[in-house]
């Protein structure tokens, strides 16, 4: 096993979409634990996916199962050929990605997903998940289509802010008729 | 540290920059914002010359787009990103003092204000203030909140930022 290199922006290979894995063997469960090993050998990395190290294939690995504050999930998941197959809510939230290092932005991400994936052994897994797990899958996926967080950044002043407004004030107003 | 203030119009941006790029410095991180039909940007600019030859080179741009031009020297390099830690949003019913006491409440519970935003939502007649500040305080959560509360005509909430890196 070894550590492999994770490539980097403006590496114009992060923006290859992999290729779907049709063969469950002792290559791939060998390339599933270099990867494993990589996301180990990161500070902080909740989750990897194969062609941050040039390997384009649809596998990620996500674990946000170790967070300074607890927050809800499905412990560690080797994901082969992720598909979200729902989508619901949306939340802002702040990324940092390790192929972009040393900075991170603002992105708008479905707070709850299904998801149908495979394992290291070609079984396939339901999961619903909600809020930070759910951001961590949808950024990994991502990847799998070339795409990094920089392409869905949103600007600090968004008005997404402006639209939750308009739900709260309508709450208080009631609560001031019924006084 | 290189900062213009003005009237905004068009071209600004380009203008200062091509004249910072044609004069040798290097431009670093930079940050713009429009405000009320005002023009902000600070740039952080490194070269080989004094600030004086920076401030020789900038002021004919400056004064052409009537801009305040302003010029310090700062210690740091770029890449020195501090990461926020909380996202303190406030709302209420527009009335003056508010960011000043939410401000000062922060401040007194060690907590450093990284990004600060504000806007008016709501009609004319009712209209809503709305301010967004992310920072880095070591306070737990609850003794943030808890100073916080004693502002009782505003809605406020504190919310833990957990920056996911993947
Ligand atoms: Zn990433």
């Amino acid at each position: 096993m070894a550590i492999r290199e994770i490539l980097k922006i403006p590496d114009e290979r992060l923006k290859r979409v992999s290729e779907a894995v049709e063969v469950f063997d002792n290559t791939l469960r060998a390339f599933i634990d270099e990867l494993e090993e990589t996301r180990l050998a990161s500070p902080g990395a909740i989750g990897i996916a194969a062609p941050q190290v040039g390997h384009f294939q649809r596998i990620i690995i996500v674990d946000v199962s170790n967070m300074r504050k607890p927050v809800e999930n499905h412990g560690h998941m080797i994901l082969v050929n992720p598909e979200i197959t729902h989508w619901d809510g949306f939340e802002l939230g702040r990324e940092g990605c390790l192929s972009v290092p040393d900075y991170t932005g603002n992105v708008i991400r479905a707070e709850d997903i299904h998801l149908t994936a495979q394992d290291q052994w070609g079984e396939t897994h339901e999961y619903e998940m909600t809020c930070f797990e759910a951001r961590a899958i949808q950024h990994e996926v991502d990847h799998l289509d070339g795409i990094t967080f920089l392409d869905r950044l949103v600007s600090r002043r968004t008005d997404l802010f402006q639209r939750k407004v308009y739900q709260k004030k309508s709450k208080k107003t009631e609560k001031i008729k019924s006084k | 540290m290189l900062t213009l203030v003005g009237s905004d119009q068009p071209g600004i941006v380009a203008q200062i920059t091509h004249v910072v790029y044609h004069q040798g410095w290097a431009l670093g991180e930079t940050s713009m914002l429009r405000l009320g039909g005002n023009f902000t940007i600070m740039m952080m600019v490194a070269g080989a010359e004094s600030n004086e030859a920076l401030e020789k080179v900038m002021q004919p741009v400056a004064y052409r787009l009537h801009l305040h031009l302003h010029i310090d020297e700062i210690s740091g390099g770029l890449h020195q990103h501090a990461l926020p830690n909380y996202q303190v949003r406030v709302m209420g019913s527009d009335r003056v003092g508010i960011v000043a006491q939410v401000t000062g409440i922060l401040a007194e519970a060690d907590f450093n204000i990284l990004e600060l935003t504000s806007d008016v939502a709501g009609s004319a007649d009712e209209p809503v203030y709305i301010m967004t500040i992310q920072g880095h305080s070591v306070s737990e959560l609850e003794s943030i909140e808890k100073a916080l509360s004693t502002l009782d005509d505003v809605d406020v909430s504190v919310k833990p930022i957990e920056i996911l890196f993947g």
